[in-house]
Formats: structure tokens, sequence, C-alpha cells
């Protein structure tokens, strides 16, 4: 753990995703600190873990599927928080000590922002929003090959989600501790919707332009594509049974050559006008509340997000990576990894 | 005396090389042959080693050993199973159709078309080439949204798409390859002497008696080249799947899906493909058409 901030090295090499790190922010950090940033874009959870492993890169933007996974894998290291701070009581209390960045009672992550995957619906069909998730998952529903979902093995939890509320008898305690009766029961409810659905949608593009072309009515999507959808009639809406969500955090290499720049980059970015900006320009709830109160567009930006509403994001499960050591601290069971999920989502889609 | 010296010592290289064929037959395949065995060969090499390769369940972390689970995988798991054999139908139809539509515009081209037509033909064909991959993908999924053109243009008529599913796959695959079968089947047609084609009238043939007993024969090897390209390619895309295919899934689709997650069984997986390919050239070559290629 690092100790004390000592002499920046002149530059920082960062895995995020798009819209993270722009000139409009680091170009400041760079002329302060003196440090070069040079920004990689990754796509998905899992690229960032592999492009986080080649050890070339010394921090990262990670949503909770990603960062327990490196955590375990010893990719990256505790912080200490004294150092960064700009780590303060104004970081959303949902944000802070979460089990996904949060191993042993160490820190492993600095908030950056949050958002919910929501259920989707095209009002003009609909009249309405969906009540329950039930429109994406039953065999009777009325939107039937209208319906696209998230193609990733995380999305295994949404289906946990779902059962938590209709089938307690599996006794689900939280979507991502699933023992091997609970996942075969989410598998075969993915497989269920699997005859319905229209299209999985990895690609942010190709979710828009099915809900704008209308081949899409209702599915998972996120606040910001909403927003840039640009269409009245799309709406979203956090059904009965809650959601799951994805927390980031930046995350710091163990192998990195440029721990003070990477201190100074977490430290800056946690500021709340700094924090504020990759939030608007991203389209998710910042981690730093105090942005909120600093103008009217921010307040406007927060409460789109829903960034000061913890009881709307207690309904929320942060991504996390499922592994053996059961997160809802059963004891008596293995779960399942992700590595079983992985090979599972597989066979979801024949 | 003096200018055959000079000749010489201007060519040192040549008349080290002149008597030394093995030295100079190295000097020719040097650059080809580190190319292909060290950069080819062994980067294919070493993505099929992981496939026996093991995952750490916790962390996906790849660790060298050897087992052979990532092959019951593939040939176990009822989802691979389909997606091999989807897959396969797919790029079969993409050849098949690429065929059916070569012919009569290779022969038009070849045989009807005005100079100026042909060359407007030619250009038409390759046109799509300059553009890039993805946005013919995109372009093909836009025209079969269910408010595209498509729709839009059929609704006089009453006619819906299919939607996003596996015709839209395969027309769009038909779309991207149609080209590597067109340039080979119209090259093939020109090359045939026209007084075959006088001869074969002559003898009394009709038009289609001339293309099934003439022209068919004659452009086969053209054909078996053009289709190595629109099966392999249709075989291995999966981004044609993705975005105008649904739910659809292809061989590379799941190899995708695993590359960052399971590399072995993206690797193991790789093999399928590999496997129809060479099972195809074999097939090709007992026709003996790889030899009149």
């Amino acid at each position: 753990m690092h100790q004390a901030m000592g002499d920046f090295e002149g530059e920082l090499n960062i895995v995020n995703w798009s819209g993270f790190v722009e000139p409009a922010w680091t170009d400041k950090f760079t002329a302060d600190t003196g440090c070069k940033v040079n920004p990689r874009v990754a796509g998905t959870s899992d690229e960032m873990v592999t492009l986080m492993r080649t050890g070339q890169y010394d921090i990262v933007s990670a949503s909770g599927d990603a960062a327990l996974r490196l955590i375990v894998g010893g990719d990256v290291q505790p912080l200490n928080i004294d150092l960064i701070p700009n780590f303060s009581d104004d970081i959303a209390a949902g944000m802070k000590g979460n089990v996904y960045d949060t191993v042993n009672g160490k820190p492993y992550g600095v908030p950056i922002g949050r958002g919910a995957n929501l259920l989707q619906y095209n009002d003009d069909i609909t009249k309405g929003a969906p009540e329950s998730w039930d429109v994406v998952w039953e065999l009777n529903s009325p939107y039937k090959g209208k319906i696209t979902a998230y193609d990733a093995p995380i999305y295994i939890a949404d289906a946990a989600v779902y059962l938590m509320y209709h089938k307690p008898e599996l006794g689900i305690q939280n979507p991502y501790a699933l023992d091997e009766a609970q996942l075969a029961a989410a598998i075969d409810l993915l497989k269920q919707q699997n005859q319905i659905i229209g299209e999985y949608w990895s690609d942010p593009v190709a979710q828009i332009t099915s809900f704008v072309g209308g081949n899409t009515v209702v599915g998972t999507s996120w606040e910001v594509l909403r927003k840039f959808a640009a269409k009245d009639n799309l709406k979203t809406t956090l059904p009965v049974e809650g959601s799951t969500g994805w927390f980031d955090s930046w995350l710091v290499s163990s192998k990195t050559s440029n721990i003070n720049c990477a201190y100074a980059w977490m430290d800056y970015t946690s500021k709340p006008e700094v924090n504020g900006a990759i939030a608007v320009n991203f389209g998710m709830a910042p981690a730093n509340t105090a942005f909120c109160s600093s103008s009217p567009e921010a307040q406007a930006h927060c409460d789109t997000f829903f960034a000061e509403d913890e009881e709307f994001f207690k309904r929320i499960w942060p991504w996390t990576t499922p592994i053996e050591t059961c997160v809802d601290g059963r004891t008596d069971v293995k779960c399942t990894s992700f590595q079983d999920w992985t090979n599972a989502w597989a066979t979801v889609k024949g | 005396m003096q200018t055959n010296n000079s000749g010489k010592q201007n060519l040192p290289i040549s008349s080290y090389l002149i008597r030394r064929t093995k030295v100079r037959l190295f000097s020719l395949l040097a650059l080809p042959m580190t190319w292909i065995v060290g950069v080819y060969i062994v980067s294919l090499f070493l993505l099929l080693i992981t496939a026996f390769w093991n995952v750490d369940p916790f962390t996906s972390l790849v660790s060298p050993g050897f087992n052979l689970e990532n092959f019951k995988l593939v040939l176990t798991v009822p989802a691979y199973l389909a997606t091999s054999i989807r897959t396969l139908l797919i790029a079969l139809s993409v050849t098949v159709i690429c065929v059916l539509f070569a012919i009569p515009l290779g022969i038009y081209m070849a045989k009807i078309a005005k100079p100026w037509v042909r060359n407007f033909l030619a250009v038409a064909i390759t046109l799509p080439l300059w553009a890039g991959y993805l946005v013919k993908i995109i372009a093909m999924r836009l025209v079969f949204t269910e408010e595209g053109f498509f729709n839009w243009a059929m609704a006089p008529l009453g006619i819906r798409g299919p939607g996003f599913s596996i015709p839209i796959v395969i027309l769009t695959l038909t779309y991207l390859w149609f080209p590597y079968m067109a340039l080979p089947v119209y090259t093939a047609i020109r090359q045939i002497p026209p007084n075959l084609f006088d001869a074969s009238s002559d003898l009394g043939a009709k038009g289609f008696v001339t293309v099934y007993r003439i022209i068919i024969p004659l452009i086969v090897p053209a054909i078996i080249a053009g289709s190595v390209f629109t099966f392999s390619l249709s075989l291995g895309d999966y981004l044609a799947a993705r975005f105008t295919g649904g739910a659809t899934q292809m061989i590379g689709s799941i190899i995708a899906a695993n590359i960052n997650l399971n590399p072995p069984v993206a690797a193991a997986y790789s093999m399928v493909p590999i496997f129809f390919i060479v099972i195809y050239l074999m097939v090709a070559r007992r026709t003996g058409s790889l030899e009149r290629m």
C-alpha cells in the first residue's frame, strides 16, 4: 500500500469506459501534475480485466463485476484513502464499502459513478409503464419477439433478481450468490426468455436503433441510452422487483510504476466539478454528490440519474463478480463462480 | 581482363550467389517464410494450444496445462452443437445463393452486355468493397428494422420483412461476400472462346443446354475458388449475426463471447470452423477442381 505521496512520474496509463477520460478535464490535470494521460477505451468489463492483466496500465475504471475479479487475481492493490482528500463525506453513502471493491475491510476502489439497469419501454405501444419485469421474462408477454436483453453472463443476475421476488422458495438472498440449484433456476428462466427475445444487445448503438426502429418494445436499458435515443415515446422505469446496476470505481494496478500520478488522478477526479463532468459526459449518477448543488443544471442531472436518491439505489443490486465464497454470507454451501456463469450463459442462447 | 575484373567487383552479391544455390533459395524465401512461420503459423499454433489449457474458476486467469475438458464442452453442450450446425447451414446457403446469382450475371456481362454496361456492372459489383465492412452490416440493419426502408417500400404490396433473423443474416453475408464469387465467375466465363457457343448452337443446343453442358463445367474451378471465400468468410463471421440476426448465434458469436472470459473454450471452439473448411477443401479436391484452379 502506498504510504506517502512522492514525485510525479510524468505519465498515467488508464483503461477506461468511453467518455471517462476527456481532454476537457485531463488537460488541467496534466498541467497541474505533469502526468501525461494515455487513455485506452475498453468496451466491456471482460476486456478491462484482460487489459489490466497485461500489466501495461496503471489504473482502470472498473465496474463491480470486473473489480472483484481483479482484486482476487492480485491485479490491483489496496488503497490508502488518507492520500485522497477528495474522497470525503460527499461521496454517496451507497457507493462506499461495497462488497465488490472492499475485501477484508480494505478498500480497493475510489467511486466514480453509478447507474441502474432499467426497464425501457415504448410508451406508444405499452400505454403506460409496465409494473413488473414479467413482460421480458414470461412466455405470455404481449411483446413477444420485441424484447431485448443485455448480452453478457452478468445478466444472469437479472434473472435471479426476478426469481428472488417471484419464487422466494428458491431462497435467493443475493443475485450474485447463487448455489447450483439457484443458478439452474435462473438459467431455465433465461432459456424461457430466449424463446420470446427479439435481440440481445451489448453494443449501445444496436440497442438504440432497435428501440428507435421499432424492433424492440421492452427491455434492459440505461438512462443514458434513453437520452441518446431522444424519442419522447421511449421511457424507463424501475419495476417492482428492483434491478441490477453498475457501480464504477478507479482501481490501481499492483504492477504500476506511476503510483503518485495514479493517486493524484483519483483525487483530482473525485473533486465535485471533475467527478460531475465525467458523470454528465457519460450519463450516470456522480459519486460525489457535492456536484449536485453546484448549479441548476447539475441538480437537474442529479435528479435525472437519481444521484442523491439512496432509496432508489437500495433497490439496485450493484454488479459483483460471483465467486465460490457466497457473497451473501452463506458458509454451508459453495456458490457458483463467474466461470460457471460464463459456461451457463453460453447454453442459454442455443 | 580489366573489364572482367571490374565487372566482378561491381556485382559481389551476384557473383557470390551464382554457385551457391542453397543460399540463393534461402535468401529468396527468408522474408516470406519468416512471415508465414513466425507470424502466421506460430500465432495460430499458440491460439490452438490454449484449447488444452485451464482457466482458474475464480479469476478467469489462464494457466498452461493439458486437459480435454474444453473439447468435451464443444462437442457435448447442445447449444454449441446447434450453433455449429446452424453456422454450417448459413455458410452453405450463402455460397449457393452467391453461385446462383453469379452465373447469370457473369454470362450477361461477358457475352451479352455492351462494353459500357459491362464496365458499369463491374464497378457496381466491386463498389461495396470500397465501403467498410461494419458500415455495410449497419446499413443492412437499418434497411431491415421494423420501421426501416424495406418495410416502408414493401408496405403498398402488403409485404413485411421477417425482422432480424437467420434469413436476414444470410442476405447480409451474401451482400458482403458476393463480389468474391462474382468476379472469378465472370472472368472465367469471359475466357470461354466464343466459338464454343457457336459450336453448341450449331449442334442444336438451346440456351439452357449450353449453360448446363458447356459453361458450368468450364467454370467449376472459378466457382470453387469463389466458394472458398464465401464459405470460409461466412463461417467465421459474427458481426452480421450480432447486428442483423436478432437472437441468432453463430460460431463466431460464441468465440467472441468467450475470448476474454474463457480463452481455452474459444480456442477449442475455433477448431470447429477449421474442421469444416478442411472437409470442404478435401471434397473440393476429390472433385479435381483444385488442380484446375
